[in-house]
C-alpha cells in the first residue's frame, strides 16, 4: 500500500534533521533547521535562490557535514558521514546541474547507479565467467525495469552528451532510480523544462513513490509542481526554517509569501 | 455440449477443425499442427526480443478466450480492442473470434470522445486495452457507454491506486480462463468448430473525409481470401520477416500482422515503441515491408540530411553511385538490359553504397515492400528501387480488406497502382470512378443500411469514391477524388489533384492548386517552397528580402515555369490528359495555409474555399492580362489577422504539343 494520501501523519520517520547549522567561513547557510521526512512521504524543500536548499540536500547526503545539530536515518543519528556511505545506506540523489557521464550511453550511465549493488571480483569481472556474467545479467534486467519505467527505451543506446537537457534529467532521475533508493534526494528536477517536460517528470516522481514506495525529497522552483505533487513542504528562507507543513498550509502562511513576493519597507 | 458436437458432427477434434481452415482460430491450430515450434509472434520488451512459437501463442489466446468466456462474452459480443501494436491485443482479436465475438480494434490515439462514439456504436460489452492511458480514457467515457462492463489492460503500470471493480488484469485473465477451461475442457475447440467463413470477423471503423465513421464488417472469408490471393502472388512463405507497427484498426495491419501471418505461418514482430520502430526495423531485419509514402519520404530526408553532414570522401562516392543507382539500379531489377560495364559498376556500388546503406535503415533482406493511401514522389520512389528494393505501389481500401491492384514484378511505375490482383474485377464508371468487385468485398457498414446501398451495387460492386483510369498497359490510374473531377469545355477529363501532385514533386513547388472545370484551358495557383527555393536562390547568390519577395523574382519564375514545362510534357505523353496540360501560372506571394483556411489540417486543399479568395487572381488567370493586384486577408502565428497587398506576374507556360520521348525526371 503506498501512503501517498496518508500524508505522512503519524508514520515512521525516516529521517529526522535537527538543529542543522552550516557555515562556509562567515556565511551562514543554514541557521538551526529542524524538520523530517516520514516513510513514503513527498516532501519538498522550497526557498527563494540562496535559501539554503541545496545545502541542506548537500548535508543529509553527507556531503556536507554541519557544524551543529544532527541527522538521524533510519534510526541511527550519525554527525559526519561521506556520500558514499549515504549511497549505501539507500539514499541516491540527482543534481540541479546534471551530473552524467556525457560520453557514456544511457545504458551505462544506468549501470553505473547498479554499482554499489555489485559484488566485485577483479578476475571474474575481467574474464566474464559465470558468477560476473549472472550478476551483470541480474543487474541489466533491472535497469531495463528503469528504462522501461521511464520510458526512455528510444535513447538506450544513444550517448546522453547528445541527448536533450529535459531528456538528460529523466535519464540522471533513472541512475538514481537504479540504486533502488529508500529516500530520492531531487535536486531541482524540473529546472529549464518546458511544461510538457514538468508534466512528465511530475508523473515519473508520482509513479516513483506511488509503485516503489520510495520516499522522496525534492527542492524545487516551480511553485504549481510543487504544490501538486508533495505531501508535505518546509520553507528555507535566508538559511532559516519559516514554514513547514501540507501544500495549502505554506500557501497560505503570510511569511512565505512575503519571502517570495518580498516585503515594502516603509 | 451437445450443440457442439452436433455442429461438428461427433467429437470435436482438431483434424477437422484443420481439415477446412476458414477461420482465423482454425488457422491458428493449422499453423500449431504445422510449425508448433516455429516462432509466431515476436515483441521488444526490456530491451530484449521475447518470442512466442505457434504453440505457445495458441496456449496464450486459449487462456484468453476461456477468460473472456468466463466474465460472460458469447458469440455476437462486440469486443473493443485499443492499444499500440502488442501480441496480447493481436491475440484477443483471434480470442474473440474463437468464441464468436467480434473484435473492433480502435485507434489507440483517439479522443475519448471518438472513441465514445465508436465504442457506443458498435455496443461494445468488453474492452481489452494497452495500458493506463487507455484506461483512463475509457473511464472518462464509461458512463456515456452504458454496455460496457469490463476493461481488461495489458500493463499494470500506474494502474496501482485504481479500485474500480470493473477492471481487471491480462494475466488475471488469463488465469480466470485457464480455471474455466479446466472445468470445461471441451469449451474451446467447440466454440471455435462453430465458427465459419461467413461469419463476420471484424469490425474496423474508417474515419472517412466526411462524417461520423463508419464501422466496416469483414467476415473471415473476405480477409482469408484476399491474405491468400496476395500472398500467393508475391510468393509469401513462412519464413518471412516483418514488423508490425502501423496502428492495429487499419486494415492494413489486420491483413500483414494478422491475415497474412496466419495464412502463411510468418512471424510478425511488435516494436518497442512506436518512437523506436526505425531502431527494431533494422534489428529485426524485415523480409516484407509495407509503409506508406510519408514515411519513405521521412527516411530519405534522414539518409539526405547525414549524408551532407559525412565526410567529403563519402559524400563523393554516395553522389557518384546513387547517380549510378538512379540511371541504372530499377532497369536491373526490372531484368531490362544493362550493359556489363554498368553492371560491374553497379555491383561495385552495392558494396560500397548501396548494402551499408540499407543495411542501416533495416532494409537489408526485404524482399517486397509496399506503399499505398497516397501519391508517392518518383524520386522517393526511384531512390530506394534503385538501392535494389522491390518496392511496388498497390491500391487498396478497407472495404476491399486492402487490396484491389498490386504492381506486379517487373511492371513498376510512379505514376500507376498496377493491375488486379486475382479474382479482382475492374470497371470504370461513366464519370471515370473506379469500382471493383472481390472476394473482399464487406459485408455491410454496421448499422448504416443506408451508407452500404450507397457504396455497394446489390451485384456486389463497390463504388471507391476515386477517379481513375486504365491505361493502355492495363495499369489502373488513380487520379483524384471522383467529385473533384471536371471537365474542360472540349470535354477533356480535368483532374485537378493528379496535376497538383505532378507540380509537387518538385521540391521548388511546395502547394499547388489547379483550374479549369469549365474552362477551355487548365490554370495553376503554385505557392513556392521556402526551404528550398530559398537555399537554391542563397546559392546563386540571389538576395531576397521576404518569402513574397523572393516569389516575385523573375529568376524564380524560370525555375517554376520549367518545373511546369516539365509537367506539361509528362501530361502530353498521356491520351487521357493530353488536353489538361497547364497553359498559364501564377506564383502566389504568401504559403497556402490551414491558419487561412486554405488548407485543412490534413494539408489537403480546400478548393471551393481558394476559388472565392482568389477570385481576382483566377479571372487574371483566364483573361490573358499578365499582372493582377490582389489583397488577401492573413492570419499570423499568434493569430492576429492582416491584410497582404501585392501584384502578381502571370506568366504562360510551355505546351508540349506532340507526345515527348517518355523519360523520367532526372
Amino acid at each position: 500500500m503506498t501512503m501517498a494520501e496518508a500524508g505522512g501523519n503519524g508514520a515512521d520517520v525516516l529521517l529526522d534533521v535537527a538543529n542543522i547549522s552550516l557555515s562556509f567561513g562567515g556565511v551562514k547557510a543554514i541557521r538551526g533547521v529542524s524538520f523530517d521526512v516520514q516513510k513514503g512521504e513527498i516532501r519538498a524543500i522550497i526557498g527563494p535562490n540562496g535559501a539554503g536548499k541545496t545545502s541542506m540536500l548537500n548535508c543529509i547526503n553527507g556531503f556536507y557535514h554541519p557544524q551543529e545539530g544532527t541527522i538521524t536515518y533510519k534510526g541511527r543519528t550519525r554527525k559526519q558521514m561521506r556520500p558514499h556511505e549515504a549511497a549505501a545506506q539507500g539514499i541516491a540523489r540527482t543534481f540541479q546541474n546534471v551530473a552524467l557521464f556525457k560520453g557514456m550511453s544511457t545504458l551505462d550511465n544506468l549501470m553505473t547507479g547498479r554499482l554499489l549493488k555489485m559484488k566485485g571480483n577483479f578476475f571474474l569481472e575481467a574474464l566474464h565467467l559465470g558468477p560476473a556474467k549472472k550478476q551483470e545479467l541480474a543487474h541489466r534486467e533491472f535497469v531495463e525495469g528503469v528504462i522501461d519505467f521511464l520510458e526512455i527505451q528510444t535513447i538506450r543506446k544513444t550517448p546522453v552528451g547528445r541527448l536533450p537537457y529535459g531528456l538528460q534529467k529523466r535519464v540522471e532521475l533513472g541512475r538514481a532510480l537504479a540504486a533502488e533508493p529508500e529516500l530520492l534526494l531531487l535536486d531541482e528536477p524540473m529546472a529549464g523544462m518546458n511544461v510538457e517536460e514538468k508534466e512528465d517528470m511530475s508523473r515519473f516522481i508520482i509513479d516513483v513513490n506511488e509503485e516503489f514506495g520510495t520516499t522522496i525529497a525534492l527542492i524545487e522552483h516551480d511553485m504549481g509542481v510543487v504544490m501538486d505533487i508533495s505531501d508535505r513542504v518546509v520553507v528555507l528562507d535566508h538559511g532559516e526554517k519559516i514554514a513547514d507543513g501540507t501544500p495549502d498550509e505554506v500557501g497560505k502562511n503570510q511569511d512565505v509569501i512575503d519571502a517570495y513576493l518580498g516585503v515594502s519597507h516603509d | 455440449m451437445t450443440e457442439a458436437t452436433s455442429a461438428v458432427g461427433g467429437a470435436t477434434s482438431i483434424a477437422d477443425l484443420v481439415a477446412n481452415p476458414d477461420t482465423f482460430p482454425k488457422l491458428l491450430l493449422k499453423n500449431v499442427k504445422e510449425r508448433g515450434d516455429q516462432p509466431a509472434m515476436r515483441e521488444k520488451d526490456f530491451g530484449i526480443w521475447q518470442t512466442w512459437t505457434w504453440q505457445q501463442q495458441l496456449d496464450e489466446i486459449h487462456a484468453l478466450a476461456c477468460g473472456l468466456a468466463d466474465l460472460g462474452a458469447k458469440r455476437g459480443d462486440r469486443i473493443a480492442i485499443v492499444g499500440d501494436n502488442r501480441p496480447q491485443l493481436y491475440w484477443a482479436i483471434v480470442a474473440a473470434q474463437a468464441l464468436g465475438a467480434i473484435p473492433v480494434p480502435v485507434y489507440q490515439d483517439s479522443g475519448a470522445a471518438e472513441m465514445q462514439y465508436v465504442l457506443d456504436h458498435a455496443e461494445i460489452r468488453f474492452a481489452v486495452v494497452e495500458d493506463q492511458e487507455q484506461v483512463d480514457k475509457l473511464i472518462e467515457i464509461k458512463d456515456q457507454c452504458p454496455l460496457l462492463e469490463r476493461i481488461v489492460f495489458k500493463d499494470e503500470r500506474g494502474m496501482r491506486n485504481y479500485r474500480q471493480p470493473f477492471l481487471t488484469h491480462l494475466i488475471e485473465l488469463q488465469e480466470h480462463g485457464r480455471a474455466f477451461d479446466k472445468a470445461n475442457p471441451d469449451f474451446f475447440l467447440s466454440e471455435i468448430a462453430k465458427g465459419a467463413g461467413s461469419d463476420t470477423a471484424i469490425i474496423l471503423y474508417t474515419s472517412g473525409t466526411t462524417g461520423k465513421p463508419k464501422g466496416v464488417l469483414l467476415s473471415s472469408d473476405n480477409l482469408i481470401i484476399t491474405a491468400r490471393n496476395s500472398a500467393e502472388i508475391e510468393g509469401l512463405n513462412d519464413r518471412e520477416e516483418m514488423l508490425s507497427y502501423l496502428p492495429m484498426a487499419w486494415v492494413g495491419d489486420n491483413i500483414f500482422s494478422v491475415g497474412q501471418s496466419y495464412v502463411c505461418g510468418f512471424c510478425a514482430s511488435c516494436p518497442e515503441s512506436g518512437a523506436t520502430v526505425m531502431h527494431d526495423l533494422r534489428e529485426i531485419g524485415p523480409t516484407y515491408f509495407f509503409a506508406p509514402p510519408r514515411i519513405f519520404e521521412n527516411i530519405l530526408t534522414t539518409v539526405m540530411i547525414r549524408m551532407e553532414d559525412a565526410g567529403w570522401l563519402k559524400r563523393k562516392m554516395f553522389q557518384y553511385f546513387m547517380d549510378l543507382a538512379r540511371r541504372v539500379g530499377t532497369r536491373i531489377i526490372d531484368k531490362e538490359p544493362v550493359s556489363a560495364w554498368d553492371r560491374f559498376l553497379y555491383s561495385v556500388g552495392s558494396l560500397l553504397v548501396y548494402g551499408p546503406l540499407k543495411n542501416t535503415l533495416g532494409f537489408s533482406r526485404v524482399r517486397l515492400a509496399y506503399t499505398a493511401g497516397e501519391a508517392i514522389g518518383p524520386d522517393i520512389f526511384d531512390f530506394f528501387r534503385a538501392l535494389g528494393m522491390n518496392l511496388k505501389q498497390l491500391y487498396g481500401m478497407t472495404e476491399a480488406s486492402v487490396f484491389v491492384t498490386i504492381q506486379p514484378d517487373g511492371e513498376i511505375k510512379p505514376d500507376t497502382v498496377g493491375v488486379a490482383v486475382p479474382d479482382v474485377e475492374i470497371k470504370i464508371a461513366e464519370n471515370s470512378e473506379v469500382l471493383f468487385r472481390s472476394p473482399g468485398v464487406f459485408m455491410e457498414y454496421y448499422k448504416n443500411p443506408e451508407a452500404t446501398r450507397e457504396t455497394k451495387t446489390a451485384d456486389g460492386w463497390v463504388h471507391t469514391g476515386d477517379a481513375g483510369f486504365i491505361g493502355d498497359d492495363n495499369h489502373l490510374r488513380i487520379i483524384d477524388r471522383a467529385k473533384d473531377v471536371g471537365k474542360l469545355n472540349n470535354g477533356a477529363m480535368f483532374a485537378p489533384k493528379y496535376i497538383e501532385n505532378k507540380l509537387k514533386f518538385f521540391p521548388f513547388i511546395k502547394e499547388a492548386v489547379a483550374f479549369g472545370d469549365q474552362r477551355d484551358t487548365v490554370t495553376a495557383m503554385i505557392s513556392i517552397d521556402l526551404e528550398a527555393v530559398g537555399n537554391w536562390a542563397e546559392r546563386r547568390g540571389l538576395a531576397y528580402a521576404s518569402y513574397q519577395d523572393l516569389a516575385s523574382k523573375t529568376e524564380v519564375y524560370d525555375l517554376i515555369r520549367d518545373n511546369v514545362a516539365q509537367v506539361n510534357r509528362d501530361l502530353a505523353t498521356d491520351s487521357h490528359l493530353a488536353g489538361s496540360q497547364i497553359h498559364r501560372f501564377v506564383l502566389l506571394h504568401k504559403e497556402l495555409d490551414a491558419d487561412d483556411g486554405e488548407l485543412t489540417r490534413t494539408r489537403k486543399v480546400r478548393r471551393n474555399f481558394i476559388r472565392e479568395k482568389y477570385d481576382q487572381i483566377i479571372t487574371a488567370l483566364y483573361s490573358g492580362a499578365d499582372q493582377v493586384n490582389v489583397e488577401a486577408q492573413v492570419t499570423f502565428e499568434d493569430g492576429r489577422t492582416g491584410m497582404i497587398k501585392a501584384d502578381l506576374e502571370i506568366s504562360d507556360a510551355e505546351i508540349s504539343e506532340r507526345p515527348a520521348i517518355p523519360q523520367a525526371a532526372e
